[in-house]
């Protein structure tokens, strides 16, 4: 008889047999020598952090949390949380500088800007405010700052899209994110337009804050959890008052909703998780299970280039946006291959880490420029601010390129 | 060749090693004769607690107060070996607190500081105690590495003149009429007989000194007792974790260095069988029985391997467990014993007593010498203990922090010695345990390493969870690259060394610790063709 049996240790690092396929898979490794590598930042770093606390190592800041190694990982360790977790339980408490503070609150910054937006913009795209913010702020001077929208998301829903939404037959929930609300309003004007088509209402959150992955990449974990809060109390309304489900169009948010907040920020969302969902996957169902149906008036021809973002990959959700693209008539889908491109969120904006996160996408920025695309689609926003800087393509969500096809 | 001395000690444990440092620091020229590689018996088989002496408070007062003194000396002299965690005595509701009281009354009479303290303040100190207990004990327990301690002494007795031969078995005692001139040994790596010769040999074997002492006629009975034990895969308990009680089996829980173990079993073995320690599976069993009732967790966590050491006690009655017989040191003149002059036994005691026992029998060979000279290892410190932790850790700022902080827990300050002035000495040999290049360079040059056994004892290399997985095939190549020896003999020690591995894991390999040494045979018997080797080492 052994008592150890039919047990499974609480300590998923145990699980790791230490065949180093996490490191092989890791972008960040591949480029910098800094940078340990998943493995030894992950399972083997943390038993000898469980020893002594003082074994953390600084260069786990350089873990961009693309999750990757756990995509690879045969044996279901879940190493990029051991890292970011350690971040927050051993790393720097105080790690605010100023540059952290403004890249990690993008609701703050993004509804400060917004009012200012044609100022804003022609601001950060002249050479010596980037030279300033390079110097001053340890921004890289060379990375192409994503423009505000003239007038948030939420502001226009209201004026000019909620009352309509009501006559719907049915209804979602949506849960737009800062890139929406403050970057790219068009993007949720699209969904709002395809879930119409379908004869659904959009609605959105009583309250909704910034999902909080940039406050926990750079360590601003207690806003992170209280952020975090507040949503899942949104969303338990939603879902459970109002019997709507959540759907986004990010993926980043997506992962970062139904993951991050149990694995990382220790908040229990299993009464909720199932119901958060990916905008495409969500259509993709409806569509394969007959419940609706699109109606398309633009089918001239164009070839699109698919990238899969690294949280969509760990999420394993890639496929239903490449096959809604597939949907449209006259599209042309070619699915580039499944490699981080760099920005990691606020990752790739930060000086330090400039150099690395382009050599982490040079091999997809080839890939693009080779692949005779007229458009890259993907379904994460700093995806495609790194796409757009770093190519000569431009880059729209899939839901852009459906919605604007549709009849 | 010169081969007389004036002491020739028998055995490389902690008594020996002891023993060569006393001797050469009071000027003795000394020879250690050991059969092995050093601290491969008792000293490096056991659960490397820093007794505070409270286990031995309540049933053995003299041990008691031998420990306290010695706890607090070892602290000093052997820092980078010690870790000071605190230990707490829990009693659980089947225990229930009747026996608290008698243990903190005799704690405080050995002299032993014993705070009593709240159920929840020490679930507090320690998340991983049962929180069924329903009173503790906090005690100064803590956590001595057996391996860095020994190789520190046995430094410190070469810089000061020692003579060290490893792999040198003690073959004859070599007699004339009724007095000890010397031995005639065998060394294992030449293959030749050799005679030394001194005025004093010293029998350092643990439970093989009654295989010793018989080779002179005499008879020193020793009762070997067979304690297992088990290792977890990483550190489950930061205080160590005693349970309130009489001592049992399975009732200590010692987080040492990266891991956790918990021990151990206690049976009587026929003395035929002391170099054959076979764990069973009723001994695994106890032993996860009872720890999980010290740490719950116990009962989910990953276990390494599992290992037995013989305990060197001296018979005096014929109790069969072996726990009543006091663990008190044992110096035996054989000149006044036995009538045999020039040999001496020094034996019992603990790993904890190691420079007490050294003490005295040194004390002793200066009788018998005539030398004058006064003990001076209770002051002063061991190589690598030199200076402090921090102080290290502000010299070797360059290196990365991983891997400075985990050779310095190694090497205390003899770590700025390692070389890690190229990339390449910085690579990682070992990863589990971040043992770099530099460090197995390091261990090559000053170590007396031997063979890749010999190499994890002095760096924790194949210590970790994957045992060796990654880091056997890389240090076999450092040890070729450095003294070259023909690709058989290489393979012959790798195979040997994976063989030792798995010894370790064979009683418990179920689950991820399985599923591990599958890969691992799959990585050298599929990958590097290890398997005809091992084949052929088996002929």
């Amino acid at each position: 008889m052994n008592i150890q049996q039919n047990s499974v240790s609480e300590n998923n690092f145990e699980q790791c047999i230490k065949c180093t396929i996490c490191t092989v898979y890791c972008p960040v490794a591949a480029v910098n020598p800094d940078y340990p590598g998943p493995k030894q930042a992950g399972p083997d770093g943390e038993r000898l952090r469980l020893k002594r606390p003082d074994f953390f190592d600084n260069a786990l800041k350089y873990c961009m949390n693309c999750k990757r190694c756990e995509v690879a990982c045969p044996s279901n360790v879940r190493i990029g949380d051991i890292i970011q977790s350690a971040r927050i339980k051993y790393g720097p408490q105080h790690n605010t500088s100023l540059r952290n503070f403004v890249l990690a609150n993008t609701d703050l910054v993004g509804s400060l800007a917004t009012p200012f937006a044609p100022v804003v913009n022609t601001a950060v795209a002249l050479k010596p405010v980037r030279f300033m913010m390079d110097k001053v702020m340890a921004i890289d001077h060379r990375r192409v700052f994503p423009k505000y929208a003239h007038g948030t998301f939420t502001s226009w829903y209201r004026k000019h899209a909620a009352a309509a939404q009501e006559a719907y037959p049915k209804q979602v929930a949506y849960f737009h994110g800062c890139y929406v609300n403050y970057n790219n309003p068009q993007l949720g004007k699209d969904l709002l337009k395809i879930m119409n088509a379908l004869g659904y209402g959009v609605q959105l959150l009583d309250k909704e804050k910034c999902c909080g992955v940039a406050l926990i990449s750079n360590g601003l974990y207690k806003q992170a959890r209280r952020q975090a809060q507040t949503n899942l109390r949104s969303i338990r309304t939603s879902v459970k008052g109002r019997d709507l489900d959540v759907i986004t169009t990010s993926s980043t948010c997506t992962f970062t909703l139904r993951d991050e907040y149990p694995h990382l920020l220790e908040l229990d969302n299993a009464d909720v998780r199932d119901r958060i969902e990916l905008a495409t996957r969500y259509l993709y169902r409806l569509i394969q299970e007959g419940k609706a149906q699109l109606k398309f008036k633009d089918t001239t021809p164009l070839r699109v280039a698919y990238h899969t973002p690294c949280h969509m990959e760990k999420m394993g959700w890639g496929y239903y946006s490449i096959e809604l693209l597939r949907m449209i008539p006259g599209v042309e889908v070619t699915v580039l291959d499944s490699q981080c491109c760099g920005i990691g969120g606020t990752y790739g904006f930060k000086k330090e880490n400039y150099e690395v996160s382009q050599a982490i996408g040079a091999p997809l920025f080839r890939q693009i420029e080779a692949s005779g695309a007229d458009i890259v689609a993907t379904d994460c926003e700093t995806c495609k601010w790194q796409i757009e800087m770093s190519t000569s393509k431009p880059c729209e969500h899939p839901l852009h390129i459906l919605a604007s096809r549709l009849a | 060749m010169n081969n007389t001395y004036d002491v020739i000690i028998i055995g490389g444990g902690a008594t020996g090693a002891g023993i060569a440092r006393d001797c050469s620091l009071r000027g003795i020229k000394a020879l250690l004769l050991e059969r092995s590689d050093i601290s491969t018996g008792a000293t490096g088989r056991n659960h490397g607690l820093l007794h505070s002496g409270a286990r031995y408070a309540v049933t053995d007062h003299e041990s008691a107060v031998e420990c306290i003194r010695e706890n607090k000396k070892k602290k000093k002299i052997a820092a980078h070996c010690v870790e000071e965690t605190d230990g707490l005595f829990i009693s659980l509701p089947e225990d229930g607190l009747e026996y608290q009281s008698v243990f903190v009354e005799a704690c405080r009479r050995a002299g032993i500081r014993a705070d009593v303290i709240d159920p929840k303040e020490a679930l507090r100190l320690e998340p991983s105690a049962n929180p069924a207990l329903v009173g503790a004990v906090r005690v100064p327990d803590g956590v001595v590495d057996p391996f860095r301690l020994t190789s520190s002494n046995i430094l410190d007795a070469r810089m000061h003149g020692a003579e060290i031969r490893t792999y040198t078995e003690v073959m004859e005692l070599l007699r004339e009429q009724d007095r000890i001139i010397g031995v005639r040994a065998y060394d294992h790596h030449k293959h030749c007989d050799e005679k030394f010769y001194a005025r004093v040999v010293v029998n350092a074997g643990g439970i093989w000194g009654h295989g010793i002492a018989a080779k002179a006629g005499i008879t020193v009975n020793m009762l070997p007792a067979k304690g297992a034990l088990l290792i977890f895969g990483h550190r489950v308990n930061n205080l160590v974790l005693n349970r309130c009680r009489k001592p049992a089996d399975a009732d200590i829980l010692v987080p040492g260095d990266t891991i956790s173990l918990i021990g151990t079993t206690s049976s009587k073995v026929p003395y035929d069988q002391i170099d054959n320690m076979i764990i069973t599976p009723d001994e695994v069993d106890l032993l996860l029985r009872e720890g999980q009732k010290l740490a719950p967790q116990l009962a989910t966590t990953r276990i390494l391997r599992a290992y037995a050491g013989v305990r060197p006690l001296v018979a005096s009655d014929d109790d069969p467990s072996g726990r009543t017989v006091s663990r008190g040191i044992v110096l035996l003149d054989h000149a006044t014993r036995d009538g045999m002059e020039g040999f001496i036994t020094i034996t019992g005691g603990k790993l904890m007593t190691y420079r007490l026992m050294a003490e005295w029998a040194t004390d002793l060979i200066c009788k018998k010498i005539g030398n004058n000279e006064k003990c001076r290892t209770a002051e002063t410190p061991l190589p690598g203990s030199t200076e402090s932790r921090e102080e290290v850790d502000r010299k070797m700022r360059s290196k990365p922090v991983v891997q400075r902080r985990s050779s310095i827990s190694r090497h205390g300050d003899l770590a700025v010695k390692i070389d890690s002035r190229t990339s390449i000495q910085n690579s990682l040999v070992c990863e589990c345990e971040e043992v770099s290049i530099g460090e197995v360079e390091y261990a090559l040059e000053n170590l007396e390493v031997n063979n890749l056994v010999d190499l994890r004892r002095r760096t924790r290399v194949g210590m970790g969870t994957c045992q060796g997985e990654l880091c056997a095939c890389r240090a076999a190549g450092l040890m070729g690259h450095r003294n070259p020896v023909c690709a058989r003999k290489a393979k012959e020690d790798l195979v040997s060394f994976l063989n030792e591995r798995w010894k370790g894991m064979a009683p418990i390999a179920w689950g991820d610790t399985l599923r591990e040494s599958e890969y691992m045979t799959w990585v050298y018997e599929s990958v590097c063709g290890l398997s005809d080797e091992e084949n052929r080492a088996a002929k």
